[in-house]
């Protein structure tokens, strides 16, 4: 017996709105066998994952707060991905972007007025842009490997951010702990509606860019360039289209959106630049983008089921006493079943038994 | 007359009738097919096909693309796996899991699409294929003698990617014999050959008869089949329609039975140029050096074609037409703006949009990841090529795709093409590849360039689409126009062309006239010789 | 002397977890597959190494499990691409984010341990040349498994049949399958070999560099390994030297971090100015020294087009799906 799979004459609409639904489905399943053999109750645990963060108001904001970062690199990752662009330092350019835009209120702290909010997401999405570009003009003037250079710059961006939260940009008042001074309240990115809960800005940067992203892709020439040379470079280059530009294009866009989910970061929640910032949302973003098929609106939506499983997992932790490292598992197989699911868009797949059996007694 | 006498054959060649006669001619058949099927998804590719081939005879399988040729070799070869039918091998019933087992039996395959591995020597290729363990300096040896006594020359040490067609070939075909086959199935051998290489084939194959062996002969060179071959099955849509002796019939009387009706030539009406007239497309002293490893540089490569002229360029694979075709595309820009002129302006330095603009239109030999995106709709594919040059009625503001527009268009070409879908908009990858050729080709007559250059306008096509796509390149070119086609079909070059030109390794030969031009010397060309080449810089005169 | 010698003897500690994840990998990609699970293995084989080598008293028996974990492991990545055709840039990358996240729930229970180390073996006579001696003959025995694991890739590469099978398979899919050669079999050995090696470095990490298991301590690792396998052509014994090479600038960087100036007061004056200045740099600039040196060694290994287009295994990334 053997797996065989037929390519469908035409990619299956319904597989293409299903597949993620049964990914999520399968990876409860597997998630409940996994938490039974931790000797937990399985639906005990599923319930603080999915259900209990959801309950209360200010639960929801939170729920907002880890969304907005995700959902704003894996919208950037989406067309890169599209394009045939692998890149997976994000992480990288969320940290980039974080310094960038923390630049005027760290170093210009008397610099206080209206303006220096705007000035600090500029400066993020272009500290993102610009970090992104290393590894796009590699690999166009160079031939490099997009995927090692834009990882390794992760790790140099990390410990760049260490040396200046410890170093020259570290608060002297604030007892030799790393990190920055506290931002004025012009450098804070307000909340959207603060009696609530904490949800800030960014969520409906998110939201904005979301539409503008899922416009643009699936409405204009810009669009169909990105997944013509996504899917078939030869082909792109037929039509005129410029892989180099593309690469730019896609890199440029892809960190300016991670640099922004930066600095929304430190002038959100964190409000100062610290050496925590990096919590790994550049490479959860990565779940984000597949979970949403690559959508900018599908990718909403796994954003914020993403942002469940870290509430979740913080949830299962003080009720359950479940490892909160567990969350990582899960979007880990999370990941695995989009991939595995999104066979069945492209493929019918049946179990053969051997045929060879019939054929001979024919 | 001739109609009729293939009725009176088709019905006293009945199955059966034909088993018995050849049961009783020849001694006991190698090979007995029957009832052997193939289902791919809904497609019957082979349907209850029969097929027996004699000890020591050359049998041809003749059918059109998609006839289910290669699907019925593949089961025999044990690539493919038969759904339904025997296969008897000897007399005795045999099941044939996989190639190694068909070559224990005695099955050798010569693939139309070599089953080689470029970044290995030749002599690890055939070792590959080998089922025992042999040291690769005992196969060298073994091939050389092999290659050295049926006058097939060839290095085992060379790397396969450095080696042209021709000589691929070769290596394929040692392969195979060093098995000491009892049954060799050929598929499509000649197609990448020179006239002469192929009549060297033909020797090496009568030579093989005379050794006892026997072979199975897939091809659609009718004239070929017809001087070779002891019998023929005839396939169509994936059924035998006939067995018979090719030696008995006419080629029309074989293409007929392949296709099912009447084969239908393109016309082509004298061309009305005379001598002076502008010419439209002007190459002049082209030369590129090699883009990757494994491509060929442009020397010196000069052409003029003028309005109402087609102009053929012959040649083997691989001898530069994929490189001349990015570089008078603007895939690939030139560094002298002048070595390629459309209309009387320079195009050098313009990028393959901006030739368009200036009214050419191109059609790739890639169908499938080249001329269209395969997991994309038809109506995105005809955006593909005209989005800037049709950008008033395809786009709207911010670039909006204007789908309804497109979709209009893209009805239009399909009806005026007779491209044949199963569904309203489907995917090209679901367009067979007639009807998909039709539709890249159709996009472009749509827009009524003024100059049109098409690399391999009907490879892989069926004869019904082959034709359609040739008439309509020469209706353009008599509308007008400058038509370009670089093809390695002999047949279809001499059908549709005014004069051809032949590219060898890099280099453009002066393009004959259709009158003076025959197989021969074109075959010559082909195969790089001298008589007829005319120097650098004069071709263009 | 005494410290240069100390880094000489700690830069084959360094290399050897690459090496041995390297050609791991380097086997894997031969044969047309990309996976960029590397990083992920190794930590599923580290914490697999020091788990088992705890709880069951010998390190022998953590590498064993290690191995056996790293191919394992692998097997998801080659269920879902050879399988199942998936994506396999994204399929690599899932392995690693699970191998992450699983190895921190798993190591949880870990840490703070105290680890087992493996013994060092001193050959006999050999251990006590001079110098090399103790840099080549008093190693631990992952060394010399690491430097036979080289010979024996290559030999099998480039000297048996079934390397010149998995070399083609590696080269052109469609045409090995057509010849009858069962590319699916032939890959899914593959990469369970390389998540065996990836698996055995980790162990490595986890029972000899560091005896000790901390969360996510391949730190980058698994990657440096891919580009090695990339910036060695695809040959085992540059991926020997790249292997070498990075250790070493992996062991400078630690031993410029960690001496003290006073230890270089005998230096002569402009020497000892010149080491004033290296010190002066911080800590964190160092420590990125291996990651930057990457994307260095990779742009100048991929500079020229010509040479990585021959070199690269032809249907390297690329899906296949075998029709019957």
């Amino acid at each position: 017996m053997r797996i065989e799979l037929t390519k469908r004459p035409q990619q299956s609409v319904l597989f293409s709105a299903l597949s993620p639904f049964i990914a999520l489905f399968l990876t409860m399943i597997a998630g409940g066998l996994l938490f039974a053999t931790l000797g937990k109750n399985p639906f005990d645990a599923l319930y603080f994952y999915f259900i209990d963060p959801l309950r209360e108001t200010w639960s929801l904001h939170e729920l907002a707060i880890k969304a907005a970062p995700l959902i704003l690199i894996a919208i950037g990752l989406s067309v890169c991905f599209t394009s045939n662009n692998w890149n997976i330092g994000a992480e990288g350019q969320f940290v980039a972007g974080a310094i960038a835009g923390s630049l005027i209120p760290v170093l210009f702290p008397n610099f206080q007025m209206f303006l220096v909010l705007p000035m600090m997401l500029i400066l993020g999405m272009a500290g993102g842009a610009a970090y992104a570009a290393i590894p796009a003009y590699l690999k166009v003037r160079f031939n490099t490997n997009e995927i090692l250079t834009s990882l390794m710059l992760v790790y140099v961006a990390q410990l760049f951010n260490d040396w200046l939260v410890r170093g020259p940009w570290r608060n002297p008042e604030g007892f030799s702990f790393p990190g920055t001074v506290r931002f004025h309240e012009y450098a804070i990115l307000p909340q959207i509606w603060p009696e609530a809960g904490r949800a800030h800005w960014g969520f409906i940067f998110a939201l904005v860019a979301a539409v503008v992203v899922w416009f643009v892709m699936s409405r204009t020439l810009k669009g169909f360039e990105v997944r013509v040379l996504g899917q078939s470079p030869r082909a792109g280059r037929f039509a005129g289209f410029s892989s180099a530009r593309m690469v730019f294009f896609a890199f440029l866009l892809s960190g300016a959106m991670a640099g922004l989910a930066g600095i929304c970061e430190v002038a959100g929640p964190v409000e100062h630049l610290n050496e925590k910032i990096s919590i790994g949302y550049g490479f959860t973003a990565i779940i984000v983008a597949f979970l949403g098929r690559l959508n900018p609106l599908g990718i909403v939506a796994a954003g914020l089921v993403l942002a469940l499983t870290y509430l979740g997992g913080e949830a299962a932790q003080i009720s359950l006493g479940l490892s909160d490292k567990a969350a990582r598992v899960f979007q880990g197989m999370l990941l695995f079943f989009v991939l595995a699911t999104d066979t069945l868009i492209h493929y019918r797949i049946r179990l053969a038994m051997n045929i060879r059996a019939s054929a001979e007694g024919a | 007359m001739q109609t009729d006498q293939r009725t009176l054959k088709r019905g006293k060649t009945r199955e059966d009738t034909e088993l018995e006669q050849v049961a009783q001619n020849r001694s006991a058949p190698l090979l007995e097919v029957n009832g052997l099927t193939k289902i791919f998804g809904e497609l019957r590719a082979c349907d209850a096909v029969d097929l027996v081939i004699g000890k020591g005879e050359i049998h041809s399988l003749l059918g059109e693309n998609g006839a289910g040729k290669s699907t019925l070799v593949k089961m025999l070869f044990g690539s493919l796996e038969p759904n339904d039918g025997t296969i008897k091998w000897n007399g005795s019933p045999v099941i044939i899991r996989s190639p190694s087992e068909a070559r224990a039996l005695g099955i050798g395959m010569v693939f139309q699409h070599f089953s080689l591995f470029e970044a290995l020597t030749a002599a690890e290729n055939i070792a590959l294929s080998l089922d025992k363990e042999t040291p690769i300096a005992t196969i060298a040896e073994k091939a050389k003698a092999l290659s050295k006594s049926y006058g097939l020359p060839l290095d085992p040490s060379s790397m396969v990617g450095d080696l042209s067609v021709g000589e691929r070939q070769r290596i394929e075909i040692i392969r195979c014999l060093l098995q000491e086959p009892d049954l060799i199935i050929l598929d499509e051998p000649t197609s990448v050959l020179t006239p002469q290489e192929a009549d060297k084939l033909f020797e090496t194959l009568e030579r093989l008869r005379e050794e006892g062996k026997s072979i199975l002969y897939i091809s659609h060179r009718l004239e070929e089949v017809k001087r070779m071959c002891d019998a023929a099955t005839v396939l169509r849509h994936g059924k035998v329609v006939n067995h018979c002796d090719p030696r008995k019939e006419t080629a029309a009387s074989l293409a007929n039975m392949m296709v099912g009706e009447e084969v239908i030539t393109a016309a082509r009406t004298p061309a009305k140029t005379s001598g002076d007239a502008e010419p439209l497309i002007e190459v002049k002293k082209l030369s590129r050096p090699p883009a990757t490893p494994f491509s060929i540089p442009l020397r010196n490569v000069s052409l003029n074609v003028r309005a109402g002229e087609v102009i053929g360029i012959a040649g083997v694979a691989g001898n530069g037409q994929g490189e001349f075709f990015e570089a008078i595309s603007g895939e690939a820009l030139q560094s002298d703006a002048s070595t390629v002129r459309f209309r009387g302006k320079d195009a050098g330095w313009l990028s393959i949009t901006e030739r368009r603009l200036a009214g050419v239109g191109f059609v790739p030999e890639e169908r499938l990841g080249h001329g269209a995106v395969p997991e994309m709709k038809l109506s995105d594919n005809l955006l593909l090529s005209r989005h800037t040059t049709d950008s008033k009625a395809f786009l709207g503001n911010l670039g909006v795709i204007r789908r309804d527009t497109i979709g209009e268009t893209t009805k239009r070409i399909s009806k005026v093409m007779d491209v044949r879908k199963s569904a309203e908009d489907p995917e090209a990858s679901a367009l067979s590849g007639g009807n998909l050729q039709k539709f890249i080709i159709g996009r472009e007559l749509d827009r009524k360039p003024a100059v049109m250059i098409v690399n391999q306008p009907t490879w892989g096509v069926d004869a019904g689409a082959a034709a359609r796509i040739r008439q309509s390149l020469i209706d353009l070119a008599r509308s007008g126009s400058a038509v370009l086609v670089i093809s390695q079909d002999l047949d279809e070059l001499f059908e549709i062309c005014d004069a051809i030109a032949v590219m060898h390794n890099g280099e453009l030969s002066r393009p004959l006239p259709i009158a003076e031009a025959t197989f021969e010397k074109i075959g010559l060309l082909m195969g790089g010789a001298e008589p007829g080449h005319v120097p650098h810089g004069e071709g263009a005169a | 002397m005494g410290v240069l010698e100390a880094i000489l003897l700690t830069i084959a500690t360094a290399a050897t977890p690459l090496l041995i994840a390297a050609v791991g990998e380097l086997v894997v990609e031969r044969s047309g597959d990309l996976n960029l699970g590397v990083e992920g293995m190794m930590v599923m084989g580290a914490v697999t190494g020091f788990g088992m080598a705890y709880v069951s008293g010998s390190p022998w028996v953590g590498i064993i499990c290690a191995i056996i974990a790293g191919a394992l492991f692998s097997l998801l990545f080659a269920f879902l691409v050879l399988t199942l055709v998936t994506n396999q840039v994204a399929t690599g990358l899932a392995l690693t984010l699970l191998g992450l996240g699983a190895s921190g729930m798993i190591g949880e229970a870990f840490i703070g341990l105290p680890g087992l180390k493996l013994g060092t073996i001193y050959i006999p006579v050999l251990s006590e040349l001079p110098l090399v001696g103790k840099l080549i003959f008093s190693q631990d025995p992952i060394f010399y498994i690491s430097i036979a694991l080289t010979i024996a890739v290559m030999w099998f590469l480039f000297k048996t049949r079934a390397g010149l099978t998995l070399r083609a398979v590696g080269d052109s899919h469609g045409s090995a399958h057509s010849l009858g050669i069962s590319v699916l079999m032939v890959r899914y050995l593959a990469v369970m070999f390389g998540g065996a090696c990836a698996g055995l470095a980790g162990a490595f990490l986890s029972l000899v560099y560091t005896p000790q298991w901390v969360e996510n301590m391949t730190a980058g690792r698994g990657w440096i390994a891919l580009a090695l396998v990339v910036f060695a052509s695809w040959r085992p014994l540059r991926v020997l030297a790249g292997a070498y090479l990075f250790g070493t600038i992996t062991i400078a960087q630690l031993h410029i971090q960690a001496i003290s100036l006073a230890d270089l007061a005998f230096l002569p004056g402009p020497l000892f100015w010149i080491a004033q200045l290296v010190k002066s740099i911080p800590s964190q600039f160092l420590s990125s020294l291996p990651y930057l040196a990457t994307v260095l060694v990779l742009v100048l290994i991929s500079r020229n087009r010509r040479l990585t287009m021959m070199n690269t295994p032809a249907s390297l990334g690329k899906p296949f799906v075998p029709s019957r």
